[in-house]
Order: structure tokens, then C-alpha cells, then sequence
């Protein structure tokens, strides 16, 4: 039925010219012949009418191959279409909802962003705090070491000199002059003699009467004796020379206190501490 | 024949493969679907009519499909991509309309 109108129009491609055709037609059908193969088996048939069913298969391509396109869009869109027919398909007070639901989650997250970012603060600060305490320990335990005598330490402070007169230098000279210093906020101290090494003046430390000397910590000093103290050096050079104290009471005695001020001092003596035998921390 | 059995084996093939369709595909698929079938009906018309003609159903077919998609691809660059596919499946659902008519009137004389 529809071979005349082809034979009409040639090819049904205007453009291309009746010779070209039939070599890329031949190699496009080629397929196709071959399973027809049987069909045209017949030398005779084949001049007359392979050439009409030739076109035929190339008009009939061109539209199968459309037409399978439109069956594979067709399908792929209405796929397409049905992959979420829920949102499509709901109504306006579903999508509400659920867009209502979708914001409740929405805030529980972020709500639970924020505390887990506070968290992370927190921890980071905690880190940081720590290394605060032990900053603050260590210094703690800088000044304990000083006080206790076990650390060396430097500092403004005076230099005091004991020079007997006729009479020795008492121990209790000493032990007042410790104390006035001590009153006037002395942190460190040290005592040293013409020979022997220095001593550190710590809370236990005594002093004794020996002849020819002091004896201070089972060290024995002997006289001039040299106290090398850490402290305001104000105070302390006013509280060694109250009427009454340390230095009039020594130049009673004959002897002279000289109150040096060189500026920085250092306390280099150490004290050994003992281990505590029976002392725990109660804390 | 041969249209019906590529109809199928297209149908076929994206049941088959299920593929999604491409984002920038997504606007003009439906309408180049509807073109094509304003095309098949068209084509099916003629074919009942005695004027069927390979040439100009291969050429109707693309230049709908090409024409409805320019269409759509310029209603998106206006900015009225909606309205103008709303107006192009009008019109080729009146065309598709007056075809079945057609079809119809031939296969039951009514």
C-alpha cells in the first residue's frame, strides 16, 4: 500500500542524492536482511524486490526508532513522575504538616548543636584550666620550696653584718635579729661566718652558743657573721634599728651591726629537708 | 508493524532500565512526550486516511518534539517556562483530541 508514494518520493530524504543511499542502507539494514535471509533466498526475488523492501525498512526504522523513543520517554517520565507521588499528591495541610515536622527537626538539631559546641567549650576550657592549675601549682610550689628553704632564691634585700666588740656575738643576738626580720616580712635568709658555708634560715633552725662560734644546723660559724636576707629592705632595715633592738642592743655589747644594701641578693643556701616521719596532709 | 514493535521494545527497555531523567532534561521531557504523541496520533489519522507518508511523519515528529522543547526552553528563559508548557500541552491536547475524533470516526463510522 505504501510503496507507491515511496517509489514517488524516491527515499524520503530529499536531500540525499537516489545513488548514494543504498551502500549505507545496505550496511544500516544489514541486520534486519540477515534474519530475513530465508524470506529472500530466492535469487529471483531479490533484484525486484529487495530494493522496495529495502526502503521500506529504512522508512520503517526511521519511524520504529522514533516511536521506540517515544515508548522509552514515555515510560522514564511516567517513572519519573511516580517516584515521589507522596509530595505531590498530598494536600496543602499534609505539606504544612509536614513541612512543620521537617522544621521541628530542623530546631532539635541545631539545639543539639549548640550543646554539643557548648560541650566542646567546656572541655576546651577544661584543658585550659588544668594547665592554669598547674601553673598555679607549680608557682605554688616555687614559693613553698623558697619558704622551706629547698629552692635558691633572689631578690631585693640587705646584707647584715655582725662584727663582734670585746664581747662574742650571742646566739640570742642572732636568733632576735632573725625574728625582727622576720617580723618585717623576711622570705628568705642565709647565714654565713668566716668559715664554714652559708647556712639557710629556715623555721626550725637553731642557733647555739659554742666556743669561739655559732653553731647553727650542726654547722659551726665563726665571727664576723653575714645575714643575707630577701624582703622589702625598708622595713627591715627599720625594724633592725628600733630603740631597743637589734642593732642598739649589739653596739651595748660592743659589737656593730652593719646593715648593707646592695640591692638584688641571692639566697643560694639550700636546707635539707627531712621526710616526714609522722606529719601527714590532713586534706 | 515495525512502529507497534519499537513502541513496545522502547516501553521495554525503560521498564527495564528504569533510568532517571537528567536535570537538565527534566523541564522539556513531558512535552516533547506529548508532542510526540500529537505526532503518532497524527500519523496514526493519516495512515487510516490513505495519506500516510514516511517523510512527513519522521519530519512532523522531530520538528513537534524540537519545537515543543524550544518552546519550553524559551518560556524558561522569559521567565514564563510554566504558563507556556501549560499553553503548549493545551494545544497539542485539542490537536490530540481532534485526531482520536478523526481515528474514531473512521474505526466506528460514529
Amino acid at each position: 500500500m505504501t510503496e507507491h508514494p515511496h517509489r514517488d518520493t524516491g527515499l524520503g530524504w530529499p536531500d540525499l542524492p537516489p545513488p548514494s543511499p543504498p551502500p549505507a542502507e545496505r550496511a544500516d539494514a544489514a541486520p534486519e536482511s540477515s534474519t530475513d535471509e530465508k524470506d529472500v533466498a530466492a535469487p529471483t526475488a531479490r533484484s525486484a524486490e529487495g530494493a522496495g523492501r529495502r526502503k521500506v525498512s529504512l522508512a520503517g526504522a526511521a519511524i520504529g526508532l522514533l516511536l521506540g523513543l517515544l515508548g522509552f520517554a514515555l515510560v522514564v517520565q511516567l517513572r519519573s513522575n511516580t517516584t515521589d507521588p507522596e509530595l505531590a499528591a498530598a494536600r496543602p495541610e499534609d505539606l504544612v504538616r509536614i513541612l512543620s515536622d521537617l522544621e521541628a527537626r530542623e530546631e532539635r538539631l541545631r539545639t543539639e548543636i549548640n550543646e554539643l559546641e557548648a560541650s566542646q567549650r567546656d572541655l576546651a576550657s577544661g584543658a585550659s584550666g588544668r594547665q592554669a592549675a598547674l601553673e598555679e601549682a607549680r608557682r605554688r610550689a616555687d614559693e613553698l620550696g623558697i619558704l622551706a628553704g629547698t629552692l635558691p632564691a633572689e631578690g631585693t634585700g640587705l646584707v647584715v653584718r655582725f662584727e663582734p666588740g670585746g664581747k662574742p656575738i650571742q646566739a640570742e643576738a642572732i636568733l632576735d635579729a632573725v625574728q625582727e626580720l622576720r617580723g618585717a616580712g623576711a622570705e628568705a635568709m642565709q647565714i654565713a661566718g668566716v668559715s664554714g658555708a652559708p647556712v639557710r634560715i629556715v623555721a626550725s633552725t637553731a642557733f647555739v652558743d659554742v666556743d669561739g662560734g655559732l653553731l647553727v644546723e650542726g654547722q659551726q660559724l665563726t665571727a664576723p657573721y653575714r645575714i643575707t636576707v630577701i624582703g622589702d629592705p625598708q622595713t627591715m632595715r627599720t625594724a633592725l634599728n628600733i630603740p631597743g633592738g637589734v642593732v642598739e642592743s649589739v653596739s651595748q655589747d660592743g659589737g656593730t651591726v652593719i646593715v648593707d644594701e646592695p640591692g638584688t641578693v641571692e639566697v643560694d643556701a639550700l636546707h635539707q629537708q627531712q621526710p616526714l616521719r609522722y606529719a601527714q596532709p590532713a586534706s | 508493524m515495525i512502529a507497534v514493535l519499537a513502541l513496545v521494545a522502547g516501553i521495554a527497555l525503560g521498564i527495564v532500565f528504569e533510568p532517571s531523567v537528567p536535570a537538565a532534561l527534566q523541564p522539556y521531557l513531558p512535552i516533547a512526550v506529548v508532542a510526540a504523541l500529537d505526532a503518532v496520533f497524527g500519523g496514526i489519522r493519516a495512515r487510516l486516511d490513505g495519506i500516510f507518508d514516511d517523510k512527513q511523519f519522521v519530519v512532523s515528529f522531530i520538528s513537534n518534539v524540537l519545537v515543543a522543547a524550544l518552546i519550553v526552553y524559551l518560556g524558561d528563559q522569559l521567565g514564563v517556562g510554566g504558563q507556556l508548557s501549560t499553553g503548549v500541552v493545551v494545544v497539542l491536547g485539542v490537536r490530540i483530541f481532534g485526531n482520536v475524533a478523526a481515528i474514531r470516526r473512521h474505526l466506528f463510522r460514529a
